[in-house]
């Protein structure tokens, strides 16, 4: 269970973070030019971190106590397979979706 | 010159066909949101606030494990930081406008209206500040209301789904789904697998820290691959 305090914090304080990361630039530097280096390394936030925090949730899922599962593997292998061939976001959802049910129904 | 009333329209319909992924993100966020133990009125709030599904579902995520606050906050961040990107790259066009009217178009810079609001002012150079502003927010008209609406629905879900079926594994099928098209190029798909890799290697610290580092390993590879095909004239 989540404590009250704590997650209003966390709202508060990611909420506030996100706006002040939307307005830093926009809102503060106005019509600057930015450094190179440091939009080539914004370009890239989305691909290394949302791959590295679901990581370790393919290999070791917390629902089976950190054991490998054939269904969820299968599932995360479908739906980048799918993703890569038809760039479909809602694609590789359903795709992984019925993938990992299908394996659930079969290996549960 | 197109008037902004049309402006704004086409605005809108550059965003309406986003409604499709995004009722399935803010359900699911409102589904797993109350599976953690926050009630609508939360899930809402942290819709509203917050308005950035992936940072959402990282503290959701991270606060079930019971990671201290700050590590929260660091990894949500951490996972948000492309909207500084967004808003670098909007302030060239909308840079202009008055203080008000910037900390505006900040709170509804999210994915979408940045990705439209782009296109359009590079394929649109006449446009003058008010009619870019009235795009900017003809493609968060559809957006905004479906995000916080369907967090809401997701929310009121929430408690009658049952554990076999299996929404754990919602969070990384979605990320999974949201990041495969964005690998474009060699330095694109390089920062994932070193972010992967990263990530798998550091499990061993405390508090999902590892997520963090390795999130800035994976960058910091995709600048540099980046920066050298640029240098051999490989980078389009």
């Amino acid at each position: 269970m989540i404590d009250k305090t704590t997650l209003w914090t966390v709202i508060a304080g990611i909420g506030i973070g996100s706006f002040a990361l939307r307005f830093a630039f926009l809102g503060l530097v106005g019509d600057r030019p930015l450094p190179g280096w440091l939009l080539r390394h914004l370009r890239y936030t989305a691909v290394a971190v949302l791959p590295a925090l679901i990581a370790p949730l393919v290999l070791w899922p917390p629902a089976t106590g950190g054991e490998p599962d054939p269904p969820r593997l299968l599932a995360a292998l479908v739906a980048l397979g799918v993703g890569l061939l038809t760039r479909s976001v809602l694609g590789a959802i359903l795709a992984g979706g019925i993938t990992l049910y299908a394996g659930l129904t079969l290996f549960g | 010159m197109q008037s902004i009333k049309s402006i704004y329209w086409q605005g809108m319909r550059a965003g309406a066909p986003f409604i499709l992924i995004l009722v399935p993100f803010s359900t699911l966020f409102g589904v797993i949101a109350t599976e953690a133990g926050l009630n609508v009125t939360e899930a809402l709030v942290m819709s509203a606030l917050v308005v950035a599904g992936a940072a959402q579902f990282t503290a959701v995520q991270l606060m079930t494990e019971q990671v201290p606050v700050l590590i929260v906050l660091a990894a949500a961040l951490t996972v948000n930081l492309r909207m500084a990107m967004y808003s670098a790259a909007l302030t060239p066009y909308l840079g202009q406008l008055s203080l008000p009217k910037r900390a505006l178009a900040a709170y509804f810079t999210v994915d979408q209206t940045y990705a439209c609001s782009v296109a359009a002012y590079e394929a649109h150079p006449e446009w003058d500040l008010s009619r870019k502003l009235g795009y900017f927010l003809g493609v968060a008209t559809p957006i905004m209301p479906c995000w916080l609406g369907f967090t809401v629905v997701g929310a009121l879900l929430g408690g009658s789904i049952p554990d076999s079926m299996a929404l754990d594994f919602a969070i990384p099928i979605t990320f999974i789904a949201i990041v495969t098209p964005m690998l474009r190029t060699g330095a694109h798909r390089a920062a994932a697998l070193a972010g992967i890799a990263a990530s798998l290697c550091l499990t061993w610290l405390p508090y999902s820290l590892g997520v963090i580092f390795a999130g800035f390993i994976g960058m910091a590879v995709g600048a540099e691959i980046e920066r050298r095909m640029v240098l051999r004239g490989t980078w389009t």
